[in-house]
């Protein structure tokens, strides 16, 4: 029944001008398309800040290159920075989100639909603002173009003293106006999870993927609101009068820090957590086990989404708290290494006793469990306050957050995109280019995250558009370099398969990895209302108990 | 073809595995080794391992601890991720039947949250009293006291008690256990944020203006030691650099008698100190025994006993400073020094009048 939609679907695109086509998905409030544009919006993103970030490793490959001036680079950090976590990560995982939530509690579409639609275009709106930065702009000397005081902004070098022109402007309100985006995005989530379940399932029987998006959205409005704030505060200064990060009259500096870093560190358990999701899918249906320990996962996110909220400070160690203060937050970001640690030693215990089959999602959280490992331990490093005098600010803090961004987020995206892509598209990813993609990007990651802390360790301190000669730091800025083309080439084999793929790609069929939620049990692309009835659920994996009426999980949990 | 078949009976899962793990171990030795003989003895390398102060000692102990114990912990994940791997991979003869379908386990569950809580107590506990030892250390009386503020793009260094005022290279004496002559800094900044970083001698503290800090140094072997900002400043914060000459205390006196005397007069270059005294160079700077007051920029009374200018971005040579007058951005392009568009003649003057700063 759903093919004969499909066959008339399709019969009438043939026929329709393209024109209409366009329309439809920029009036969308489906949330598949909604979920499709955000991933396709955050793509393009991602080859620009990976250009950014070549230009910033050429620069950097030998000392006193000049490659580009001090300006261009100071620009390219600053764009590279916030272009990767706000109009890259931030859209996919939302995409994913709205792509996947609804298939996967049994819903039709999100709690708010046009709330959907609207988070997009303001995201959408807040990434061009920063781009358009590049263009316009006025001020003196010219001094407009891109942001270039780095993606966290201190104060007061943000002032209209120390930051001539719009270019700061540009920053503030297109974060300004995509943090509105997020906060509707994490609105609608929470609203779809807690009430348009399917029947059947508690609360205790949600994918964990619902479960970890349901955290997410929590500390999207949590974290997020700060931050706009701290923006609204910021344009006040710039051109109202306001004086709140104003040192010159009476203003504080670090009262800045404390408004980003509120944000800025449950901001990236925002972003780790649907990565986390997506190896909780990933890992189960390839070793051929549930996951282990549904609960203490569940526990151990929500545990991780509250103490994310109090260690925002251990960015903040060398501004000269005093020691007690200083010890809270060494305290409680060592707590925070709890939760996290368990939910590897969970993901291992699913592995354990399975029959694990290394298809390239697989491969690709595998990696992330290795990855995710050494950055935590990296992290763990970096809590012990007296070392991160010497870390912090340092290529070590660089590395470190570029293992857990790249090794951990960006290879389980890469591993939900081989899963789901099926799923979004009909036709699987090529499994041979797949296995090319991660090999090679592997390589690439480690020859230049690797090799990063070494200079960390040897004083090469961040954001420096050259360094001196003779330090010890050259052999390893060449390396990192090399390894940046390495992960590049490899992103433009992954690109390649997409395109391929969806064109020529073998049909998927419903359920091509033999898994075990709702969204494979609906064909694939899906029919525009997901469901044709909506189903009900007696366990975890309805499909297991679909596929084993003799062993069903609903014996056991 | 042979060499197909053999490849497609290979057990690529469990080779790859065991190429990769002796990677990562020989990765490991050769970065261990590479980090243990990466600081030759001339400092070159301001490596946090190559302490040479008590609060940069004191970091690199816990530092040992944590290594160790982070160390412990990859080996033991890695290994398990590994066997796991290799032991538990889908062998096409057992394809069909699903494996035992175990939901989770109490007992290990706990083993595993119990025993991180506990290393996290045991982390904690050593870094608090490293935290309290290196931050509410006392100050000695015969400690020396340095103000250091911050400007974009070069440091201010002042000591209060003994009427010096200089940039950019920091003279302390040498401290000895027995009697200790620690360097006690007080941190400003007159714009943006800095961080004072000298991996060698002490974990970088900022500069935040509007919000004095404070900092010290213990440094028990003499020489010079590196260093830079280390919080991004504007357009020249990679050429912030710093240099920290530990000296003998009979150096660190010669030195400073030398720095307290007011700019020496010589007669024969009075047509530079009249192009200084004449021109927007005094808006700026300063030199004792001139109308030259100024404070936006360093202080040239001893220009030449400085090894560098422009904050470490340029030998301190005739020919650089020249080029430093006439064109800043050549050297160091967004500093705010400005092109003075001086006539040949004036700074040529100019120039020799500044090499009898001494």
């Amino acid at each position: 029944m759903s093919s004969d939609v499909l066959a008339i679907q399709n019969a009438e695109a043939a026929s329709r001008p393209w024109v209409e086509t366009l329309h439809e998905w920029v009036t969308t409030v489906d949330h598949k398309r909604l979920g499709i544009l955000y991933i396709l919006y955050a793509l393009v993103f991602l080859v620009i800040g990976g250009i950014e970030a070549t230009i910033i490793r050429i620069q950097l490959m030998r000392p006193h290159n000049d490659f580009v001036s001090p300006q261009v680079f100071n620009r390219m950090f600053t764009m590279h920075g916030t272009t990767m976590i706000f109009f890259v990560a931030m859209p996919i995982l939302f995409g994913f989100a709205n792509y996947l939530v609804p298939l996967m509690i049994g819903a039709r579409d999100m709690a708010f639909p046009r709330l959907n639609a609207f988070g997009f275009w303001l995201t959408a709106l807040g990434g061009f603002l920063l781009y358009f930065s590049f263009v316009g702009g006025s001020g003196l000397y010219g001094a407009g173009s891109a942001p270039d005081v780095g993606w966290f902004a201190y104060a007061p070098l943000t002032s209209r003293a120390f930051s001539v022109g719009h270019s700061a402007d540009y920053w503030t309100i297109a974060l300004l106006v995509s943090g509105f985006g997020s906060i509707s995005t994490a609105i609608n989530i929470i609203a779809t999870i807690l009430c348009m379940r399917c029947p059947g399932m508690k609360l205790s029987r949600m994918p964990l993927l619902a479960w970890l998006n349901l955290v997410m959205a929590g500390m999207v409005i949590l974290a997020v609101s700060p931050l706009t704030a701290a923006q609204i505060m910021l344009s006040i200064d710039r051109y109202l009068g306001g004086h709140f990060f104003d040192t010159q009259a009476g203003g504080s500096a670090t009262l800045w820090m404390h408004f980003f870093w509120i944000f800025g560190h449950p901001e990236v358990y925002v972003l780790i957590i649907p990565a986390f999701a997506f190896a909780s899918e990933i890992i189960p249906v390839f070793s051929r086990k549930p996951i282990f320990g549904y609960p203490v996962m569940v526990a151990a996110t929500i545990c991780i989404g509250f103490i994310g909220l109090s260690v925002w400070a251990h960015h903040m160690f060398t501004i000269g708290m005093n020691s007690y203060a200083n010890s809270f937050f060494v305290f409680t970001t060592m707590a925070i290494a709890v939760p996290t640690g368990i939910k590897i030693f969970n993901w291992l215990g699913t592995m354990w006793g399975g029959k694990i089959q290394f298809k390239t999602p697989m491969l690709f959280c595998i990696g992330f469990l290795l990855q995710f490992l050494i950055a935590g331990l990296t992290g763990v490093m970096m809590s012990v306050a007296p070392f991160d005098w010497q870390l912090g600010n340092s290529y070590f803090v660089v590395a470190h957050f570029h293992y857990v961004i790249v090794g951990g987020i960006l290879f389980c995206l890469f591993g939900a995109f081989y899963y789901w892509f099926p799923k979004i598209t009909g036709r699987l990813l090529n499994e041979t280019l797949g296995k090319l993609h991660f090999w090679l990007f592997a390589i690439g990651f480690h020859l230049t995250f690797d090799s990063m802390h070494i200079p960390g360790l040897l004083g090469m301190p961040r954001r420096i558009y050259t360094y001196e000669p003779g330090r010890g730091w050259e052999i390893w800025n060449l390396i990192e370099t090399i390894g940046v083309f390495v992960q590049g080439i490899a992103t433009l084999i992954f690109v390649a398969n997409l395109v391929l793929s969806y064109f020529n790609g073998p049909k998927a069929g419903n359920d091509p990895w033999d898994a075990w939620t709702l969204e494979w049990s609906v064909s694939s692309p899906p029919p525009v209302y997901n469901f044709a009835s909506i189903p009900t659920v007696a366990s975890r994996r309805p499909l297991w108990d679909l596929k084993h009426p003799e062993d069903p999980d609903s014996h056991y949990e | 073809m042979r060499i197909v078949e053999t490849m497609q009976k290979a057990d690529w899962p469990a080779i790859i595995s065991r190429v990769v793990g002796v990677a990562v171990l020989v990765a490991g030795v050769l970065l261990a080794a590479g980090l243990c003989t990466a600081a030759p003895q001339d400092n070159s390398v301001p490596s946090i391992f190559d302490s040479h102060s008590t609060p940069a000692d004191s970091i690199r102990h816990l530092s040992h601890f944590v290594l160790g114990i982070t160390g412990l912990i990859f080996l033991v994940v890695f290994s398990l991720l590994s066997y796991v791997v290799v032991k538990f991979r889908r062998r096409v003869a057992h394809a069909e039947r699903e494996p035992a379908q175990v939901y989770g386990s109490t007992q290990i569950e706990l083993a595993w949250t119990i025993i991180p809580i506990l290393i996290v107590v045991v982390l904690f506990l050593a870094t608090a009293r490293v935290i309290h030892a290196i931050q509410d250390a006392p100050r000695p009386a015969e400690a020396v006291e340095v103000t250091a503020i911050g400007h974009q793009f070069w440091w201010e260094f002042r000591y209060p008690k003994l009427g010096i005022v200089t940039a950019n290279e920091l003279h302390v004496p040498v401290s000895d256990a027995a009697y200790p002559t620690p360097t006690f800094l007080k941190l400003l900044s007159a714009d943006t944020d800095h961080s004072f970083w000298v991996p060698q001698l002490a974990g970088k503290t900022d500069l935040i203006p509007n919000h004095p800090n404070g900092t010290w140094i213990d440094p028990h072997e003499t020489g010079l030691f590196l260093g830079q900002c280390a919080q991004f400043c504007g357009t020249q914060h990679a050429k912030m650099l710093l240099r920290v000459y530990v000296d003998t205390p009979e150096d660190f006196n010669a030195w400073v008698r030398g720095q307290q005397e007011p700019a020496k007069r010589d007669e024969k270059e009075a047509a530079g100190r009249h192009v200084f005294e004449t021109t927007a160079c005094l808006n700026c700077h300063a030199i004792i025994g001139t109308n030259g007051t100024g404070r936006f920029g360093p202080d040239l009374t001893h220009l030449m006993s400085r090894r560098t200018i422009a904050s470490g971005a340029a030998e301190n040579s005739a020919q650089n400073l020249r080029l430093w007058i006439q064109n800043p951005d050549a050297i160091k392009p967004g500093s705010l020094m400005p092109a003075m568009k001086l006539s040949d003649a004036d700074l040529d003057a100019l120039v020799r009048y500044l090499e009898t700063l001494q």
